[in-house]
């Protein structure tokens, strides 16, 4: 049995000191309440204890006190509210240079995939001092990827990309659990991620037995399904040209504008009906049942790559999908002012 | 709701140990039925919520499947119901003038349109199920939209057929693997669909257990203008279920026909 | 106390409701609000020490980090029954069936609820659900977790769980039942001169709770339906295979529970303001903003229910709404804890058994709540959610809150539904118990939260043991403490002293009439011509006949 009583977790990543700080912030304040309400309360039952001749005095209220006491805690909670919007915010969103790895839970244990080809189960090799964004979905149940250490946490849903990300500040193994009850063996979906000094990550990287990249994989996927046969960048082509697709907005056959995600593609791949690119026929047949979750992976992965060689995206007659590059200002611009932006991953 | 029930001194058979008065029990009788009814407004919405999200999001699923059913056999019902709030409301009438005749006879009407309406609801049922629209894989022949259902006749409830067809009246073309995968998806219609004229349809068989109750009541001679309690709120439970059906028949049946055939 | 007080031995009144009628159809057809209440007493109780049973099953696991004493399969389903027992078939009915059924009609001055056919109908459909559900958890029971969340309910567990939704539908008809009579009574059967604005407290926070008992129940009704739909039917509704969307079911299911956590609180909160108003014997502070505190916080209690969803997916802008609403709601429960301090500010206390527990409640409840703002903050939730964090904040609010304030308005109205008292010392003793083990149960927790451990885990990694050991070690004291008052409570039945009409000189209608009451409440109708808890020197009784 250990006897070394810890009261938090190590603090691992970049955003782990600020949740502490947060969390804190936040005991100090239920203690100090707590303990104001327990001494007074204290105080009062002594004080004005029972006794033959005492009597108590009929006091109404105070409307000035109920005012302060509403006003200062609700104050209170703002700040509060605030913090914690703030913290979220970062929480959330990552940088845009995050190391982009992908999981995949299912009962009872975690798949990664790292962008060269490597995969781990229920381990997660990451290097230090570099933002990592763990894009994740669930085979089957909703599951929950939770790693204490680094402050992160994130439901991962069947049919739907989620993603968490962290940038982890010292090397050493760290508790992986999965948080959301998912059935029997729910307690050993568990597993560690093992932070390590960058160049020690490219020699663990190097030494795995990798397939070959993601997007070579997905490469070669996108070849046997026959994808290439519609998706071309010729102007003949009836499908629309993916290269350089990737997180730019797209113009639907319904007028709406949608940024071409993670969620996007998936979605395309196995509901093509649900948003068709205007000028386009809904003519792409489902893959669904077809194509495992590491195989949509893949394919998303060789599609983000698409065109990365080329330095401007092709504009060509066959490609109204993409829109213009000096049309993309000013969708962005409309975007901002309040027409749905559409990711299409979260939903209200 | 008619209030004029008045008191008598002596203590009206009627009432209950708990009321000072025959004005007080009725005030609380109906006022309880209301907050029922709001209950029950609880539980709808939040099925007309679940309906109204995944309509959204299976948008052109939805129309399919909402053309499918019949809006003529739906438009009936919805007279059949109004007719029969009408009989409930003369019920009432008759209850609160003290006519025993009238209350009887229009509890009865009322009663027989609650029966066509169920019966044309079966009808809609039994049409469904031949089609192969029903969800699901337990009741029913198997859910299938696109055309396996019946060897002799291939367009039998076939959806994707009529999507296609529609599109082609409209000079779109539409490929088959779209219109199969449309069809799929009418299947959370469907389910839908039988859920929510299942409820409503399971509270009006419950709405004629009521009524059967009330007419041996009144052919008893219980009620009179002193105290027809029972018979407004049976009342108000009837036109609370018609009025449910007056929402389900527009969002079930009438949204977006006009991009549909009919 | 300034007025002469002549001692006289208190008797039993001659007939009462307890021997007007005899035998088992006169219990079982019972219209009496006050025999429909014992009835619910029984049945609660034994449903929580159901539940208990199976608390202590999973501290008795957990003393190991191994799962060894259960299989998965097993651990999964007590943890799943503990809490829909204790959530369904306990804490919801507690205090407004019993309680709540005893005391509001003869605190309006009443002779019975608006509808008492209604109220005996409640409850043999909690008795029916309850021994439904009973038999359904003895026959395999179900491994979903209180919260059924899906597809894990909806496709993944062969487990009973169309049936196990079924009983909780029904006992969520006895519900609105409940508050449907509740609402009506408070309405429309007051005494003359008792206006909204001399309530007594207990009455306007069953009225709130009533209110979310009626509106939202309901929903959990059609929400349970549509999952034992799509489980025997195999249609689409949740279960992203054929289309649907689980974090509906969340938003849906949700939608009811989080209100539910406050009409398992509100009744408690009542009880607290008539306790510490007759302990201090003084009128509480800031009347009016209690009152309204309740209300307020039933209506609130409506808009925070994804405060519960921020990982499950939904967007951030949503998030950040919940978050703020939920901020918001805490603010009323703050002001009631404010202003049932300031009531013993220049009162004159004594600390009988009912405040004993009173004021472990204040102490609870404000920590509970405290960490539901912590948990309400997002940047903290993100860390915090589905830990044991959480279950100590709702064990908190719910065991250090509700529990407390039930077992305290237990003692404090037991000489009025029995006639006799209980006994003091082992009553005291019995609170400070609770309030001992309760804490080392439970604290513990918070520190498991944030070290990571996360909820319904059946084996855990070997530094949590420590924690572990010690909450389960808090489990075995708290025990004991349930079950002192069981044994005590039999046996005052028999051989407590006798109590008379007004004990603990309190003021309130239901203190005016004898102990036990007659069936029909009162011999003549109550008129009220005074303010709520006029604990003054000039008067001791409130009513004029």
């Amino acid at each position: 049995m250990h006897f070394n009583l810890p009261l938090f977790p190590e603090q691992a990543s970049t955003i782990a000191g600020q949740v502490d700080a947060f969390y804190l912030f936040l005991v100090l304040i239920t203690t100090f309440f707590s303990l104001l309400i327990a001494l007074l309360i204290l105080f009062f039952i002594i004080r004005y204890r029972r006794r033959p001749d005492h009597e108590a005095e009929q006091i109404h209220g105070s409307t000035l006190l109920e005012i302060v006491w509403t006003a200062i805690p609700l104050g209170i909670t703002l700040c509060i509210f605030v913090w914690g919007a703030v913290l979220y915010y970062r929480i959330e969103n990552p940088p845009t240079n995050a190391l982009e790895i992908y999981g995949v839970g299912k009962q009872w244990m975690w798949k990664f995939q790292h962008p060269g080809g490597q995969r781990e189960i229920n381990t997660l090799h990451v290097p230090t001092g570099r933002p990592v964004k763990v894009t994740l979905i669930s085979q089957d149940v909703i599951h929950d990827f939770f790693v204490p250490a680094f402050r992160v946490k994130q439901d991962v849903l069947p049919n739907r990309y989620v993603y968490s990300w962290f940038e982890a500040t010292k090397p050493g193994s760290y508790h992986l659990f999965c948080s959301q009850y998912c059935g029997t063996n729910h307690s050993a979906m568990i597993g560690h991620v093992i932070a390590m000094k960058p160049e020690d990550y490219a020699e663990w990287l190097a030494s795995g037995k990798a397939e070959g990249s993601l997007s070579s994989m997905g490469e070669k996927l996108f070849q046997e399904f026959g994808c290439t046969t519609c998706h071309r960048p010729d102007s003949g082509a009836r499908g629309p040209n993916l290269q350089g697709l990737y997180g730019r907005p797209v113009r639907l056959s319904d007028n709406r504008v949608v940024v071409a995600d993670d969620n996007y593609i998936r979605e395309s791949i196995l509901n093509p009906n649900a948003k068709v690119v205007q000028g386009f026929q809904p003519i792409m047949p489902t893959f669904q049942g077809v194509v495992s979750e590491e195989g949509l992976i893949q394919i998303t992965e060789y599609i983000k790559h698409m065109g990365t060689q080329e330095s401007e995206p092709i504009n060509n007659r066959s490609t109204p999908t993409q829109l213009r590059d000096n049309e993309v200002p000013m969708i962005q611009q409309e975007l901002q002012q309040g027409g749905q932006p559409a990711p299409s991953g979260k939903k209200p | 709701m008619s209030t004029s029930q008045t008191t008598t001194t002596e203590h009206h058979p009627a009432l209950a140990h708990q009321f000072d008065s025959m004005a007080q029990q009725q005030g609380a009788s109906t006022f309880g039925m209301w907050v029922f009814l709001l209950t029950e407004i609880m539980m709808f919405g939040g099925l007309f919520a679940a309906y109204l999200i995944y309509r959204i999001k299976y948008y052109d699923a939805f129309v399919a499947g909402s053309t499918s059913i019949s809006v003529s056999w739906g438009f009936a019902n919805t007279l059949v119901l109004i007719a029969s709030s009408f009989t409930m409301a003369m019920a009432v009438w008759s209850a609160h003038k003290g006519k025993r005749g009238p209350l009887v006879g229009f509890l009865i009407g009322t009663m027989i349109l609650g029966a066509v309406f169920l019966g044309i609801k079966g009808k809609e049922y039994y049409d469904k199920y031949d089609e192969c629209h029903i969800p699901g894989h337990v009741i029913g022949k198997g859910f299938n939209a696109w055309g396996g259902c019946s060897v002799n006749n291939p367009g039998l409830g076939n959806i994707a057929d009529e999507i296609q067809q529609h599109a082609r009246e409209a000079g779109v073309s539409v490929p088959e693997a779209s219109a199969m995968q449309t069809a799929r998806q009418t299947e959370i219609f469907f389910s839908f669909y039988f859920l929510m004229t299942g409820l409503h349809a399971f509270h009006m068989i419950i709405g004629m257990g009521l009524m059967t109750w009330l007419l041996l009541r009144s052919r008893r001679g219980d009620f009179g203008p002193q105290y027809y309690t029972p018979i407004e709120l049976g009342g108000l439970y009837w036109h609370f279920v018609d009025i449910v059906w007056i929402y389900l028949f527009p969002l079930l049946y009438l949204i977006s026909r006009h991009k549909g055939a009919i | 106390m300034s007025t002469a007080t002549t001692t006289i031995t208190p008797v039993m009144p001659a007939k009462h409701y307890l021997n007007d009628n005899y035998g088992i159809r006169s219990w079982l057809l019972t219209k009496d609000h006050k025999r429909i209440a014992l009835l619910y007493l029984g049945s609660i109780t034994f449903f929580f020490f159901m539940g208990g049973l199976f608390a202590a099953l999973i501290r008795l696991e957990l003393l190991t980090p191994a799962g060894d004493l259960f299989t998965s399969d097993t651990y999964n389903k007590l943890f799943s029954m503990h809490g829909i027992n204790m959530v369904f078939f306990f804490l919801v009915p507690s205090i407004p069936a019993t309680l709540g059924n005893f005391v509001l009609p003869i605190m309006l001055g009443a002779k019975d609820l608006a509808f008492p056919k209604i109220n005996l109908l409640s409850w043999y459909i909690y008795i029916g659900a309850a021994f439904f559900s009973l038999a359904v958890m003895v026959s395999g029971g179900v491994d979903t977790g209180w919260t059924f969340y899906t597809p894990l309910s909806s496709g993944f567990l062969r487990t009973h769980v169309a049936l196990m939704a079924v009983g909780i539908i029904f006992a969520g008809f006895s519900s609105i039942f409940t508050g449907l009579n509740f609402i009506v009574t408070v309405h429309r059967m007051r005494a003359p001169g008792l206006t909204w604005g001399r309530l007594p407290l207990f009455v306007w926070s069953n009225y709130a709770t009533s209110l979310i008992m009626v509106l939202a129940t309901p929903v959990l009704a059609i929400t349970l339906i549509l999952l034992a739909m799509e489980r025997t039917f195999h249609i689409g509704v949740f279960d992203p295979r054929y289309g649907g969307d689980p974090v509906l079911f969340q938003h849906m299911f949700w939608f009811y529970s989080h209100p539910a956590v406050y009409i398992m609180i509100l009744p408690g909160m009542g009880v607290i303001s008539e306790l510490i108003t007759c302990f201090s014997r003084k009128r509480v502070f800031g009347y009016s903003f209690v009152a309204f505190s309740s209300i307020a916080i039933a209506v609130f209690g409506f808009l925070v229910w994804a405060h519960h969803m921020f990982v499950a997916g939904i967007s951030q802008y949503s998030a950040m709404v919940f978050s703020l609403l939920s901020m918001a709601v805490a603010i009323p429960s703050a002001v009631k804890v404010f202003n049932w301090t300031a009531t013993m500010y220049k009162g004159t206390v004594s600390l009988e058994t009912p405040m004993l527990y009173a004021l472990g409640f204040i102490g609870l409840f404000t920590i509970g709540g405290l960490t539901g703002v912590m948990l309400a903050a997002l940047g903290m939730d993100v860390h915090l959610h589905d830990t044991y964090f959480v279950i100590a904040h709702f064990h908190y609010v719910m065991v250090g809150g509700m529990v407390s304030a039930y077992l305290g308005g237990l003692h404090f109205w037991w000489p009025k539904m029995t006639g006799r008292m209980y006994p003091e010392a082992p009553a005291k003793l019995a609170a400070i118990i609770t309030f001992i083990g309760f804490n080392l149960t439970f604290f513990p927790q918070f520190i498991l939260g944030y070290l990571g451990m996360p909820r319904r885990y059946h084996a855990y990694p070997e530094e949590f043991q420590v924690l572990n050991v010690l909450s389960s070690a808090g489990a075995s004291v708290l025990a004991v403490a349930f079950v002192l008052p069981a044994i005590y409570f039999l046996w005052s039945l028999k051989y407590g002293q006798i109590a008379g009409d007004n004990p603990w000189k309190a003021t309130g209608l239901e203190w005016q009439t004898s102990s036990p009451p007659p069936t029909h409440n009162f011999h003549e109708v109550p008129v009220v011509t005074a303010p709520p808890y006029n604990y003054g020197s000039d008067q001791e009784v409130t009513v004029v006949h």
